[in-house]
């Protein structure tokens, strides 16, 4: 929450330039190394049709306007670091510097990807390791580190599943995901070439089992998953759901990004499934830098590994007393072959790997612990006062790491939207929680606290709900107007859509 | 309590009482006992901070990493100079713990940046739109293949020059797969692509035309010649360049093409063995509302101010679910954000003299390792910044000698390029000095030697 | 347009489309009062090619708010003779004047009779207000 003078310093035409509108010819921040070689002119080198006439239009500016800009345009960003970040579904729990300090090792960090596996035996091991804690994570006993993100494992597990039909000489058709399923699981089964069918939720907040077994059949190749699911709830249905899926041939898919409700106490593998992505980002503190990078790794059961990407982290021990040693194998046959370039996000395996190490068994089973605590102690904090009136628990039972509320009661008596709740939340400093997810309940709010958050965080949270719920009976119009005290206002977004504006014209 | 929880016995005390219940375990009843794990993950006990370190400092200490050898790899990820703001920068609190930008009022650090970034890579492409990342440079190409199909109405062929780089085509293979594409391969000729074979290749069917410049030799192709064959049949032009080149080679938006993308690495970014790194897309504006990704706008807010935004959301999986344009949510913004920084300090003049003194090392790094016994090009068509040889003994034998003198010398083509079994990919760098570049042919030309010595 | 209206000149489709019949072989189809309420502000309207062909109860075409998409349903069938090319620039008129300006689609009618299927405008009035 800005001061008004702060606000008014951070609207400051100066702050909103871009660093392009802060050029002036001449200025210039690098000193390059000096040639030492000859310097033909270029087109003597390369032909002149082929080289570029005028350079970009880059900007013109000194190192200290560099950082000077930089540094303010940080300051108009909320961040984890700084406040309670309960944004539902993405897990933003405390990112440890720690992590920083080892990826930055210039063993790690400046580890050419194609340099000769012989050479790279450290950051070899390093993946090798974090594959065997995920597979003891997840259950599964094959873990491919290359997916760049959540949605990208999605894709490889609907890859994997189609080469596991394919290799049996079948070619299925559709994918079941529940309505309440994240929107890059139907996105990712559009680009894996299959069709989406949705299933229906019950009002326990499971899936709803006679339309699931409705819907099963020979043409289905997959049955994707989270559990606990977006409603924060554990679906005790799910050994019937594996069975169902099974027994027709077709695979059953768990989008990690649940995880953190569950590490430690169960595992995925246990509960049935094939093919788990697990989001670095989320449940093992990979930093989410503002929309990535993050990484998703996949675990898959031993009917899949053969499909797995190529190429595959592997150990080899030596037999001849000198220890084991590791390499990338790229012999792979019936492999689904390569999803990006080189090994995937090495960086956030180093992160993660550390994380992993520093918590151990019983660390990582205490985070999930003590996420689903203060998750559910939330909730029943939320449940009580105005809140309780005005955005109660969409589904009332006990919750895992996250729970959801409808803000339907707010909009009816109060005249205000959970948009508008979450915009007056701005004001008080916290980041609101996810809105409008998942679109089974009407003006939802998802929220996850994560385990590192304390009491006391908790109940300010609570308080302000209480507060702006209070505000609204009486004034509802300040919350429809909000934020006020951040350094912008609502903005404009039919204007930015209708006519996008998406980089700066340059003369 | 063990690691960045708080919940003391009495907190946990009176949470466990406002909820109404007796334990944890009560919480993680709804959990069918036959699923829960009911044993320790077997896995280590938790580690101190300095154990930890350690642990990753022996890791690390077994790594040839580029402080330790000389490094000429390249194959599309380079050891370029990272100023240190960018690390600096990158790793305030702001900029590295938040999430996307989904509450444009407390984001604007954020989505300025993804302007900002969106503005720079416009320029370096000459295209007018440019989304906020993707992964990295392989797997956007095959992101481009699926905006291709989607926006062709019905044409599934894709045609691909082998001088694309090995892990851009694999991954297409893969996607492929999927959304059905029929790629077919065109081969090069002399260290570039083979016009006639390309102009025969493509037709009526055929949803894009996938080139790369510098190609994957290193060496620099005619796009706009080669575009006419994509244009002739109405099939998009995808152009996958290095960006670090973009200061002196003629850009894919004055070559015809209607999408430039690849690998962001040089931007700013570390090698870390691979990742994380970026992706960058542009493309023309018909295809702006096709394009996958993030993409910042500019606008007003409620009094008039400046402000950005995520726009055209509804392409994306959040709204648009399974008819979106791409299923990416986390992208790689921080990596994008480190590209801005570094090209702001690079600036107008330095990305060109970056560009010069790339192309000038290159050509006497060229020069003086063709000179070396047992060396040869492996072609003669102009190069940027790495270049392809050909040696007179096993490309392996020779790269473990270097290593061993400390060197790392460069990529071998034979794994992905079987015609070219005694090919050596070299990729220079400003950090690579003319010492180091004479030291490497002294050394290349010994390391050569000496193998066929041993051979005979 | 500020307050609900559904003009008794008009035929609707329960998915929230309307027709105006002119002749026995033509139709203007587009989307009513309750369909650019619940959408929000509209951004973007992505027409059909003129000479498609359009099926009752099928989706033709996508209208776009910044936050949501919706489809477009046919209340007839026919083939598409005329689209409104105003809308490429000003597809706030969808909002503004949803059965004047805003109007989407002239079609030439393969099947006259499915306009019997069609509703009133009390009819289709009594649908939305009873949710």
């Amino acid at each position: 929450m800005m001061s008004a003078r702060e606000r008014e310093q951070s609207t400051r035409a100066e702050l909103v330039e871009t660093i392009f509108e802060k050029s002036k010819p001449g200025r210039r921040a690098a000193v390059l190394p000096p040639a030492e070689v000859p310097e033909p002119p270029l087109d003597e080198l390369i032909p002149a049709d082929l080289l570029r006439a005028e350079p970009p239009r880059l900007p013109e500016v000194a190192e200290p306007e560099i950082v000077r800009h930089y540094n303010r345009l940080s300051r108009r960003n909320f961040d984890l670091d700084t406040g309670f970040y309960p944004l539902g579904s993405c897990t933003m729990k405390h990112n440890p510097r720690l992590n920083e300090r080892v990826a930055a090792l210039p063993g790690h960090a400046r580890l050419h990807p194609a340099q000769d596996p012989k050479r790279a035996q450290g950051a070899l091991e390093l993946m090798w390791l974090l594959q065997e804690s995920l597979a003891e994570i997840c259950g599964l006993p094959h873990v491919s580190l290359q997916p760049s993100a959540g949605s990208h494992g999605e894709l490889a597990g609907l890859l994997l599943t189609r080469a596991f039909h394919a290799d049996r000489g079948e070619a299925r058709t559709k994918v079941l995901a529940p309505d309440t399923s994240h929107g890059t699981n139907p996105a990712s089964v559009t680009m894996a070439g299959y069709e989406i069918v949705k299933v229906a939720t019950d009002e326990r907040g499971g899936v709803e089992m006679d339309d699931l077994r409705a819907k099963v059949d020979d043409e289905v190749a997959c049955l994707m998953l989270t559990n606990p699911n977006t409603l924060g709830l554990f679906d005790e249905n799910i050994a019937e759901m594996a069975a169902l899926i099974h027994a027709v041939g077709g695979t059953l898919y768990y989008d990690g990004a649940n995880l953190n409700a569950v590490m430690g106490q169960s595992r995925p593998g246990d509960m049935g499934f094939d093919i788990v992505h697990v989001n670095l980002h989320k449940s093992f503190s990979q930093p989410h830098g503002g929309g990535g990078p993050g990484a998703g790794p996949i675990a898959v059961s031993e009917r899949i590994e053969p499909f797995l990407p190529r190429p595959q982290v592997v150990r080899r021990e030596s037999g001849n007393g000198s220890g084991p040693s590791y390499d990338l194998d790229h012999e792979r046959p019936r492999s689904i072959g390569r999803l990006r370039g080189f090994q995937g996000n090495f960086g956030v395996f180093v992160r993660s790997y550390a994380y992993i190490l520093s918590l151990g068994a019983d660390g990582l089973a205490e985070a999930s612990e003590t996420a689903v605590l203060n998750a559910n102690y939330l909730k029943a904090r939320l449940a009580e006062g105005r809140a309780g009136k005005y955005t109660p628990v969409a589904f009332d039972r006990h919750c895992m790491h996250e729970f959801v509320l409808s803000g339907k009661p707010m909009k009816r008596d109060l005249g205000i939207a959970t948009l508008d709740l979450a915009k007056r939340l701005l004001d008080f400093g916290f980041h609101p929680p996810t809105v409008y997810f998942p679109l089974l309940v009407e003006e939802a709010l998802m929220i996850e606290p994560t385990e590192t958050e304390t009491k006391e965080s908790l109940d300010a949270f609570a308080d302000a709900i209480e507060q702006i719920l209070t505000e609204a009976e009486t004034e509802p119009e300040k919350a429809k107007n909000a934020p006020y005290t951040t350094p912008v206002r609502r903005l404009d977004e039919v204007k930015a859509t209708r006519k996008p504006v998406v980089r700066q014209p340059l003369g | 309590m063990t690691r960045y929880t708080s919940a003391t016995p009495d907190d946990r005390a009176e949470m466990l009482a406002a909820i109404g219940v007796e334990s944890t375990a009560d919480l993680f009843a709804q959990i069918p006992e036959p699923l829960r794990l009911g044993r320790p993950l077997a896995l280590p006990a938790g580690m101190s901070e300095a154990e930890v370190y350690e642990r990753l400092a022996a890791l690390a200490a077994r790594n040839a990493d580029c402080e330790e050898q000389v490094c000429f790899l390249g194959a599309g990820m380079y050891d370029h100079y990272v100023p240190a703001i960018v690390d600096a920068i990158t790793q305030r609190s702001e900029f590295l713990t938040p999430y996307t930008p989904y509450q444009p009022e407390i984001s604007q650090g954020g989505l300025q940046a993804m302007f900002e970034f969106q503005t720079a890579m416009s320029e370096l492409t000459a295209l007018p739109v440019s989304n906020a990342g993707l992964y990295e440079g392989p797997s956007s190409v095959a992101s481009a293949a699926y905006l291709a199909l989607g926006a062709s109405k019905g044409r599934r062929r894709i045609v691909v020059s082998r001088g694309v780089h090995p892990h851009s085509r694999e991954t297409l293979a893969t996607y492929s797969q999927g959304f059905g594409a029929e790629v077919e391969e065109v081969g090069l000729d002399g260290g570039v692509t083979d016009a006639a074979a390309l102009a025969r290749a493509v037709d009526g069917e055929t949803a894009a035309v996938f080139l790369q410049s510098p190609n994957f030799l290193g060496a620099i192709e005619d796009v706009e010649a080669l575009g006419g064959a994509a244009e002739e049949h109405g099939a998009l032009l995808i152009v996958a360049v290095d960006p670090m080149t973009l200061g002196v080679l003629r850009p894919p938006g004055e070559q015809g093409a209607d999408i430039a993308l690849g690998e962001g690495q040089p931007l700013g970014n570390r090698l870390d063995f691979g990742g994380p790194s970026f992706g960058f897309f542009c493309g023309s504006e018909e295809l702006i509302r096709k394009m996958p990704g993030r993409i910042a706008g500019e606008t007003d807010d409620a009094d008039g101010r400046r402000g950005f935004v995520l726009t055209l959301q509804t392409r994306e999986q959040h709204i648009r679910r399974e008819k979106a344009t791409h299923n990416i949510c986390t992208a790689q913004a921080l990596n994008a954000l480190a590209a801005t920084i570094h090209l702001a300090w690079l600036g107008r003049e330095g990305f060109r003299e970056l560009g010069e003194l790339l192309v000038r090392r290159t050509a006497y790094a060229r020069e003086r390792l063709a000179a070396a016994p047992g060396v040869e090009l492996l072609y003669e068509a102009p190069v940027a910044r790495e270049f392809a040889l050909r040696l007179d003994a096993p490309v392996d034998r020779v790269l473990d000698r270097c290593a061993e003198r400390g060197i790392a010398a460069g990529y071998p083509l034979g794994r992905e390029y079987p015609e070219y079994e005694d090919g050596l990919l070299v990729a220079i760098t400003e950090r690579r000095t003319k010492a180091q570049i004479d030291d490497f042919a002294e050394v290349l030309g010994a390391a050569i030697s000496a193998e066929m010595v041993a051979a005979s | 347009m500020a307050d609900a209206s559904y003009p008794d000149d008009l035929l609707y489709h329960d998915q929230h489309d309307w027709a105006r019949l002119e002749g026995d072989e033509h139709a203007v189809f587009g989307v009513t009062w309750y369909a650019q309420d619940s959408l929000g502000e509209v951004v973007f309207y992505d027409p059909p090619e003129v000479g498609a062909a359009i099926n009752k109860d099928s989706s033709y075409a996508e209208v776009e708010s910044v936050k949501a998409v919706s489809d477009v349903i046919a209340p007839m069938s026919g083939e598409i003779v005329e689209v409104n090319d105003v809308l490429a620039d000003a597809p706030e008129q969808i909002n503004d004047d949803p059965y004047g300006e805003g109007w989407l689609v002239k079609v030439r009618l393969t099947a006259p009779g499915e306009a019997e299927a069609l509703l009133g405008a009390e009819e289709y009035r009594k649908l939305v207000e009873n949710g």
